[in-house]
C-alpha cells in the first residue's frame, strides 16, 4: 500500500489584519470594504517559500535525527527565491537528507504541489522508501488588490511511503491545458489576471469536475462517498458548487481558512489536507484538487494508522499561533514592496563567499556543531582543535546536530542601531540542552517574549539579502519555544 | 612566570590631541598634535628614535593600513614602524610591543602612537566592520551596545538584581564620569549630567540608554618609552615605570562552551591576577591608586570593578552606588572622564588612559589632579564580553 505517511504545514506567525489593510487603500480601493475580514497569513521578512518549506518538513518530519528513509524531496512553488541553484538542493542540507536522494524544484503553475505529489507516488512505486512533497509560496502582490486581500503565506509537506501509510493512494488525474487565467513572464514580480466570470465559469467550472471525474474512476469509488473535498479557490462559494457538479456531498467541502490564512497558492491544497489528516477518520475519502493550466485531483482512503501520527506543531497549532498584525506599511516593507529609510548602516555589503559557504554548508544550513568524543563537549561552528581548557583536543570532533534542540537565552539585547528590517534587532546566546552555545539572532518575537531564561527553539530563515548581487543567506534563528511545539531534549 | 617588565621601563614623554569630533582634522594631524606634545615632553629628536610602533583599528575610514600612514605623517626617519591592531585595545599593544623592545634591549628609545578617525563615517557609533568571510554567515550581525549590553541581563539574573537598581546604578558609573570629564579640557563630552537625564534618554540596546555608551571621537595619543637609565641621563625625575603589562585573549571557552555565565569577562580576571602577581600587589583594592578601565558602556565598567579584584563578586552595584569609585572616593576611576567623555578613539585610547596615568602620577593634571597617587591601572579591552583581548596595564612612580 502507498499513500501518505506523514503531513505537517506551517504558516507564518504574524496574520495581517485585512481591516488594516482596507482602510489604508480605502480612499482609492472602497471596492474591497466588504473584504474586511479575518486575517492573512504574512510571512516574516526572513522567510521565504525555502524557510518556509523547511518549515513545514520539520512540522511532519518530527524531530528525530534519521531522515535516511527519505529517498526523493520535491519542493513545489511559484515563489522559488532562486532561477538557477537548487532550491531543493538548500532544503535537502537545511533538513540534513541524505545527498543520495533525488531533489526537484516543481513550479509553473498553482497545482504544482499536486504535480509534485505526483512524482512521488510515482518514486515510491518505482522505488520503495519514502518521497518528501513540500510545497510553499510566498507570493507578491499589487498593493490595493484583491489578491492582496485573498492571499496568504504559508508552506505544507507530505511525506508519501508504504509503511504505516495514514491515507492510502487511490487515483489520480492530471488534465493539462493552456487555460492562461493569469501569467507572470520570468523574472516578472507580479501575476497579470484575466476577467474572473471566465476563469471561473469556463475555466475552474469545466476543467477541475473532468479531473475529479478521472480521479474517482481510476480510485473507484463514487463521488457521493467522498467525506472531504478539497478544493482551494478565492472565488466565494465555488468549492460547494464544484461539489455539486461533481456529485459531492455538500457537508464534504472543506473549510479553505480564507479566514485566518487566506490562498497560499501553490501548498494551499496541502495545507488543508493535513489539517483534514489531523482528525479524519480511519476509512474516510479525500478528495484534493487544484487548478492551474488545467486542473489535478487525487484520492486518498483514511487508514486505521491514521491516530499514529500527530505533526510536531500541526496545521491547528500554527492557526492559534497566529498574532494580528495591524501595520500595512510592515506588510509592505517585507514585501519588499515599500523602501523604508535604511540609514547608511544599511549599506553593509552582505556578499556571501560561496567558497566559505561551501567548506561550511553543514554547520551553516544544517546547524551542526562538532561533539568531542573524549570529552562530550559541543562546539559551534566545528573546528579541528576543542577549546577544552588546558586540554585541546585535536580532530576529535564529531557531526552533532543543533537544529532539533531546545535551548535557552543565557543573554540577550534589542538593540536599534544597526539596520534591520523589523526593528529592534534581538539577539543573544543560547544554551542549548546537552551542550552547545551559539551568540544568535532572535526572529518572530515581541517585546517582553524573552529573557535570560527563556526557552527557545531553532528556525531556519534567512539571514541577509544581498541586494546587490541578488543572493539570500540563509542561517538558524532562535524563537521562543511555543505551546504546541515539541523538541528533542536529552 | 617570567620575570616581568616591572621597572626596566620608563615613560619619557607622553602626549595627547584633544578628543572628540575633530571635524577639520585629519588622522594625520591628530597624531602630529600628540607626536609633538610627546617629543617636547621627551626633549629628544626624531634620530633618538630606534623604532615605533602603530595603533589604528579601522580599516575603512582614518589611515588606511600599514606602518606608512604614522612614519609619512611624522617624517620619522626610516625607522620601522608597524601597525598593531587588537579591536579596541590596539593602543596597549602598541605600548607593550615599545616597551618591550625597550626591555629587550633591542631599543633604547621607541615611539608608540594611536590614532583613530572615526567622524568620517556619516553616521554615529561605530562604523561597521569586516570580519573575514566565514562569521557574517551565520554571527549576528550585531553592534556593540548590543554585545555589551547582554552582560547586564546576564548579571542581573546571575545575582538577583533588580533591574530598576543596576539602571541606577549604571547611571551613577556615567553620571561620575561626566562630572570628571566636566574638568578635563582635551575631554570630548564636558558637560556634567544627572541621574535623571541617563534613565530618560532613548534606549540604545537594552537596558543601555544614550548615557550608558561611550563618545565616539576622533583623536590620537602618543607615548615615548626609554630605560630608567637613559631617561636620568636625559635629566628625567620622578619617573613613571611599568609595573605590569598583561594581555589575555580569549580562546573561545565564553562563546562556544556553556560554562562561561556570560556576566563578567573572563580575560579580565585572568589578566588582572597576572599583572598583580607581575607587579607583586597582594591586596589591588588597598594598593592601586586609581584606575582608567574600558568603561565603553556602563555596564562594561560596572563588571570591570569585580573582575579586577576591586569589588567584590555581585559586590560593583554597592560600591559604585556608595561613591568607590567617584573622584572623591577610595578608588578613583575615569578621573580624566574616560572612554565614556574623553572620547574613544579606538586605536589611541589605551595609550589615552596610560597619559592620564603618567599625568596623575607626576601631579601635572590640573584641575582633576588626585592627592598624592602612586599606582595606577589601565584597562584596556578589545572585541565583545563572549570574545575579546583584554590588557590589564600597571605603573607607578619608580621608587613605589
Amino acid at each position: 500500500m502507498i499513500g501518505i505517511t506523514g503531513y505537517g504545514g506551517y504558516a507564518p506567525r504574524l496574520r495581517l489584519s485585512r481591516k488594516a489593510v482596507v482602510e489604508a487603500n480605502a480612499w482609492f480601493a472602497p471596492q474591497f470594504a466588504g473584504k474586511a475580514k479575518g486575517g492573512r497569513a504574512m510571512a516574516n521578512w526572513d522567510e521565504d517559500s525555502i524557510t518556509m518549506a523547511v518549515a513545514a518538513a520539520r512540522d511532519c518530519l518530527g524531530t528525530g535525527e534519521d531522515r535516511s528513509h527519505v529517498k526523493a524531496l520535491y519542493l513545489a512553488s511559484s515563489t522559488l527565491p532562486f532561477a538557477e541553484r537548487l532550491n531543493a538542493g538548500v532544503i535537502r542540507e537545511a533538513l540534513r537528507l541524505a545527498r543520495s536522494i533525488d531533489a526537484v524544484d516543481v513550479t509553473g503553475s498553482q497545482r504544482a504541489a499536486l504535480s509534485a505529489l505526483s512524482e512521488a507516488i510515482a518514486k515510491v512505486q518505482s522505488s520503495g522508501g519514502s518521497a518528501l512533497v513540500l510545497a510553499a509560496d510566498n507570493r507578491k502582490t499589487r498593493a490595493a488588490s484583491a489578491a492582496e486581500l485573498d492571499y496568504g503565506d504559508a508552506g505544507a509537506a507530505l511525506l508519501i511511503g508504504s509503511d504505516k501509510v495514514l491515507a492510502k493512494y487511490l487515483g489520480s488525474s492530471s488534465v493539462t491545458v493552456d487555460f492562461v487565467d493569469h501569467y507572470r513572464l520570468a523574472g516578472e514580480d507580479i501575476d497579470y489576471v484575466w476577467e474572473e466570470r471566465w476563469i471561473r465559469d469556463e475555466g475552474i467550472a469545466k476543467l477541475v469536475p473532468e479531473a475529479i471525474a478521472a480521479a474517482l474512476k481510476q480510485s473507484g469509488l463514487a463521488a457521493d462517498k467522498v467525506d472531504h473535498f478539497i478544493f482551494p479557490t478565492t472565488f466565494q462559494k465555488l468549492e460547494i458548487q464544484l461539489a455539486k457538479t461533481c456529485g459531492i456531498r455538500p457537508e464534504a467541502v472543506v473549510d479553505n481558512l480564507s479566514l485566518q490564512i487566506g490562498d497560499s497558492g501553490v501548498p494551499h491544497a496541502m495545507l488543508m489536507l493535513a489539517q483534514v489528516l489531523e482528525t479524519a477518520q480511519p476509512g474516510q475519502n479525500i478528495v484534493l484538487a487544484q487548478f492551474g493550466s488545467g486542473a489535478q485531483a487525487f484520492v486518498f482512503r483514511v487508514t486505521d494508522t491514521i491516530k499514529s501520527f500527530r505533526p510536531k506543531t500541526g496545521v491547528t497549532g500554527w492557526l492559534a499561533r497566529g498574532v494580528e498584525e495591524t501595520s500595512y506599511t510592515k506588510f509592505l516593507s517585507f514585501k519588499g514592496q515599500l523602501r523604508l529609510e535604511r540609514g547608511m548602516r544599511g549599506e553593509q555589503d552582505k556578499k556571501t563567499a560561496l567558497t566559505t559557504l561551501y567548506r561550511h554548508r553543514e554547520a551553516i544550513l544544517g546547524l551542526v556543531g562538532g561533539r568531542c568524543t573524549k570529552t562530550g563537549k559541543i562546539h559551534f561552528p566545528p573546528s579541528r582543535l576543542s577549546y577544552t581548557q588546558g586540554a585541546p583536543q585535536l580532530d576529535t570532533q564529531e557531526p552533532y546536530c543543533l537544529a532539533e534542540r531546545k535551548g535557552a537565552v543565557l543573554s540577550w539585547s534589542a538593540e536599534y542601531l544597526s539596520f534591520n528590517m523589523s526593528p529592534p534587532h534581538y539577539y543573544g546566546q543560547i544554551d542549548f540542552e546537552g551542550g552547545g552555545r551559539i551568540l544568535m539572532e532572535f526572529t518572530d518575537l515581541s517585546r517582553g517574549d524573552v529573557d535570560s531564561g527563556t526557552p527557545m527553539e531553532m528556525v531556519f530563515r534567512i539571514k541577509d539579502i544581498d541586494e546587490v548581487r541578488g543572493f539570500n543567506r540563509y542561517f538558524w534563528k532562535a524563537t521562543p519555544l511555543r505551546a504546541s511545539s515539541t523538541t528533542v531534549s536529552e | 612566570m617570567a620575570k616581568g617588565i616591572k621597572d626596566k621601563v620608563a615613560i619619557l614623554g607622553m602626549g595627547c590631541s584633544k578628543f572628540g569630533e575633530r571635524w577639520n582634522a585629519s588622522p594625520e594631524d591628530l597624531m602630529v598634535e600628540a607626536y609633538n606634545e610627546a617629543m617636547a615632553d621627551a626633549g629628544i629628536e626624531p634620530e633618538q628614535l630606534d623604532a615605533a610602533w602603530f595603533s589604528t583599528n579601522m580599516d575603512d575610514v582614518g589611515t588606511g593600513r600599514g606602518g606608512t600612514p604614522m612614519s609619512i605623517a611624522l617624517r620619522l626617519p626610516n625607522i620601522g614602524v608597524t601597525r598593531v591592531e587588537n579591536f579596541c585595545a590596539g593602543g596597549s599593544e602598541a605600548i607593550r610591543a615599545a616597551v618591550y623592545a625597550v626591555a629587550a634591549g633591542a631599543c633604547d628609545i621607541a615611539l608608540a602612537v594611536g590614532v583613530e578617525k572615526l567622524k568620517d563615517t556619516g553616521y554615529g557609533g561605530l562604523p561597521t566592520a569586516t570580519v573575514g568571510t566565514y562569521i557574517p554567515q551565520w554571527y549576528p550581525n550585531a553592534v556593540a551596545p548590543a554585545n555589551f549590553a547582554q552582560l547586564a541581563t546576564a548579571y542581573r539574573r546571575k545575582h538577583g538584581v533588580d533591574a530598576a537598581l543596576l539602571k541606577r546604578a549604571m547611571a551613577h558609573v556615567s553620571v561620575k564620569s561626566h562630572a570628571n570629564g566636566a574638568k578635563n579640557p582635551k575631554a570630548h563630552l564636558q558637560k556634567p549630567i544627572t541621574e535623571e537625564q541617563v534613565l530618560k534618554a532613548p534606549i540604545i540596546a537594552e537596558p543601555l540608554g544614550l548615557f550608558d555608551c561611550c563618545g565616539v571621537s576622533d583623536g590620537a595619543a602618543a607615548v615615548i618609552v626609554t630605560r630608567p637609565d637613559i631617561a636620568r641621563t636625559l635629566g628625567k625625575k620622578d619617573l613613571v615605570t611599568f609595573k605590569a603589562l598583561q594581555v589575555s585573549a580569549s580562546n573561545g571557552w565564553e562563546m562556544h562552551s556553556n560554562e562561561w555565565d556570560g556576566s563578567y569577562f573572563h580575560t579580565a580576571r585572568i589578566a588582572a591576577k597576572r599583572a598583580y602577581e607581575e607587579a607583586g600587589i597582594r591586596s589591588p583594592r588597598e594598593e592601586i591608586s586609581m584606575l582608567e578601565v574600558h568603561d565603553c558602556f556602563s555596564i562594561t565598567e560596572l563588571v570591570t570593578m569585580e573582575d579586577l579584584y576591586f569589588s567584590p563578586e555581585g559586590g560593583a552595584v554597592k560600591d559604585v552606588m556608595d561613591g568607590f569609585y567617584d573622584a572623591d572616593g577610595k578608588l578613583p576611576c575615569q578621573i580624566d572622564g574616560g572612554l565614556k567623555c574623553f572620547g574613544h578613539p579606538i586605536g589611541a585610547s589605551g595609550i589615552r588612559m596610560l597619559y592620564e596615568m603618567y599625568l596623575q602620577l607626576q601631579g601635572r593634571a590640573g584641575a582633576r589632579q588626585l592627592a598624592n597617587p602612586k599606582i595606577g591601572l589601565t584597562h584596556n579591552l578589545g572585541g565583545q564580553p563572549s570574545q575579546n583581548v583584554c590588557s590589564v596595564s600597571i605603573v607607578g612612580l619608580e621608587d613605589v
